[in-house]
């Protein structure tokens, strides 16, 4: 009768999600008079350590997650749902709960509530609010079936601060579906930044970067800089000047950062709808009359060219 | 081996504002263009470059919505190549759970399918919980976010994007539900005569009891409600220190004392 949260973890470092979603549930537990369960895929991660979180179980599903296979996950996940019996299930947004989580869900037969930005307890129950139609409406969503499952978009709750305490940690054993998926090659880009649903800095250059050698000398030596990861407007993207994994709005990520840049973008309503919930935007555009002024914290009337190397150079500056 | 197609009619990206509806319980839908939701157009267009390759005998376009939605799947799936449109109407107001199960139970019915092709996410509910119900009720293999894709009609091999620009070249075995990425494709607009042919395409609407399902079955488990505009953002400034130098060491100073973000 707990709230599980899913700790998703990377060769053994939880990320920050966990955290978070273990502090908050831990909000809920209390107005909800239960507590708060861990789970946790495979045996590589410390899951006692969860404790300091408020886990006061941790179900450790023992087996081999290091290639990721949907099939392998929704059968461990399924197995430790039937030991910790919870009423809520926390999960991070992250790729997994957008391709295994709801096989799990529609195994269970219950509801789940997608991408929330905030979770609180009313009636005896836990409702989401989650932004809709790109971030363009706001609503509540509310399960009525058990376990009641929501997602939960990284940065919402901002993260805690590690108490004391150790989780027991509970073995569960599942058994392994044959895989159906043969992973062929896995490309991983060079660098090393979080991903742009996860990231609480975001740098994104816009159309006047003018060719992609542009945005790698100015953008990304920014993101970097800043310990950021670079984004993208539409409009950079289709001309070739970034990977459409790195766009940013309607047609592509919906980001939660605390800290967005956007550079040379004029802020199109599809692009504003997946960086409005940005904590604070700084806008740097020649075009003083350009839409995007309106939304940020900071704007500069100016020529990126000139002030982003700038900015770039006096944040290296400070370290 | 034929394909299906499951598209979503969704409000149209460039509509300006969405606003919610007097009573909260949804949007304001006057004044509002619909569309085929844009993920949905890549799966279409992927859906008819297989039947031009001829790897696909034929491609079948599937929705969960209202009579509403059947002119604009016409236009934007029949008339790119889709032999027909199977329509359910007898779900107002389902989840994604209902909806899988409606189309799970449509496709099964129909028979025949290798291959179903979906959007990523349908832009409105942007809930992402579709088609990975659909596989697993399907108890077909799922590839999530693809932006490659390549079959002979018994294998396949596709390119999914698992986050942080990690992508993943995985092979397998049809059957298998496949969700449509951005780069995938060069999404097709039909051409006004292929619309006016497409009129004459057929539209099935069979009913709960047609596809063997009660009401109770599809009823949503997950509700949404209480829509609201958000928050309106706090009014920022411009930073302006005479020298561009200036200006930054004010900005830098702003994120750090001010915001509390550097």
């Amino acid at each position: 009768m707990s709230i599980l949260v899913l700790a998703e973890h990377e060769h053994g470092t939880f990320k920050k999600t966990a955290f978070e979603l273990l502090a908050k549930a831990g909000e809920l537990a209390g107005a909800l008079g239960t507590t708060v369960d861990a789970a946790v895929l495979g045996a590589g991660a410390d899951a006692a350590s969860l404790g300091a979180y408020g886990a006061a179980r941790a179900f450790v599903a023992d087996g081999d997650f290091a290639t990721y296979d949907s099939d392998r996950i929704v059968a461990a996940l399924h197995a430790i749902v039937q030991a910790a019996q919870p009423t809520a299930i926390l999960a991070p947004a992250s790729y997994l709960a957008k391709d295994a989580l709801p096989r799990l869900t529609a195994r269970l037969g219950t509801g789940q509530g997608s991408e929330c930005t905030g979770l609180r307890v009313e009636g005896g129950a836990i409702v989401g609010r989650r932004p809709v139609y790109a971030g363009k409406v706001l609503c509540d969503v509310r399960v009525h079936s058990t376990p009641a499952v929501f997602t939960v978009r990284a940065n919402s709750f901002g993260q805690p601060e590690a108490g004391t305490g150790s989780a027991e940690v509970v073995a569960v054993s599942f058994e392994t579906p044959a895989a159906r998926l043969t992973l062929v090659s896995r490309d991983t880009p060079e660098q090393d930044a979080l991903d742009l649903t996860e990231a609480d800095r975001i740098v994104s250059g816009g159309r006047s970067l003018k060719s992609s050698e542009n945005f790698d000398a100015v953008i990304r030596p920014l993101a970097k800089a800043l310990g950021a990861t670079a984004g993208a407007s539409r409009a950079a993207v289709d001309a070739g000047y970034a990977p459409h994994e790195d766009q940013v709005g309607q047609t592509g990520k919906t980001v939660n950062p605390s800290l967005y840049f956007a550079c040379g973008i004029s802020g199109a309503i599809q692009h504003l709808a997946g960086m409005r919930t940005s904590k604070v935007i700084v806008a740097i555009n020649t075009d003083p009359d350009a839409p995007i002024f309106e939304h940020a914290t900071y704007g500069i009337v100016g020529d990126l060219f000139e002030v982003c190397p700038l900015i770039t150079e006096k944040v290296a500056a400070l370290d | 081996m034929k394909i299906a197609v499951c598209a979503k009619v969704a409000p149209d990206t460039t509509t300006p504002r969405i606003q919610p509806s007097a009573d909260g319980s949804g949007i304001d839908t006057s004044g509002i263009k619909f569309a085929v939701s844009p993920y949905d157009v890549f799966a279409a267009t992927l859906g008819i470059e297989l039947k031009e390759k001829g790897v696909a005998s034929s491609v079948h376009a599937f929705t969960v919505g209202d009579d509403g939605d059947a002119a604009t799947l016409r236009s934007g799936v029949l008339a790119l190549g889709a032999e027909d449109l199977t329509l359910v109407t007898g779900a107002p107001g389902t989840d994604a759970l209902g909806a899988a199960r409606i189309l799970a139970a449509a496709i099964e019915k129909a028979g025949g399918f290798g291959l179903v092709l979906t959007g990523k996410q349908a832009i409105d509910g942007d809930s992402v919980q579709f088609p990975a119900m659909l596989a697993e009720l399907l108890g077909w293999p799922l590839v999530s976010m693809v932006s490659g894709f390549e079959t002979d009609g018994t294998t396949f091999t596709a390119v999914r994007n698992v986050g942080s620009g990690v992508q993943e070249t995985v092979s397998g075995s049809l059957p298998a539900v496949v969700t449509c990425d951005k780069g995938l494709v060069q999404p097709r607009y039909a051409k006004l005569p292929d619309i006016m042919k497409a009129k004459k395409k057929a539209v099935h609407t069979p009913s709960l009891a047609d596809l063997g399902l009660s009401a109770s079955e599809v009823e949503a488990k997950a509700m949404h409600g209480a829509f609201g505009e958000p928050p309106p953002r706090p009014a920022g400034r411009r930073l302006d220190a005479g020298d561009l130098g200036n200006t930054v060491d004010a900005l830098l100073v702003a994120l750090r004392d001010e915001a509390k973000v550097l």
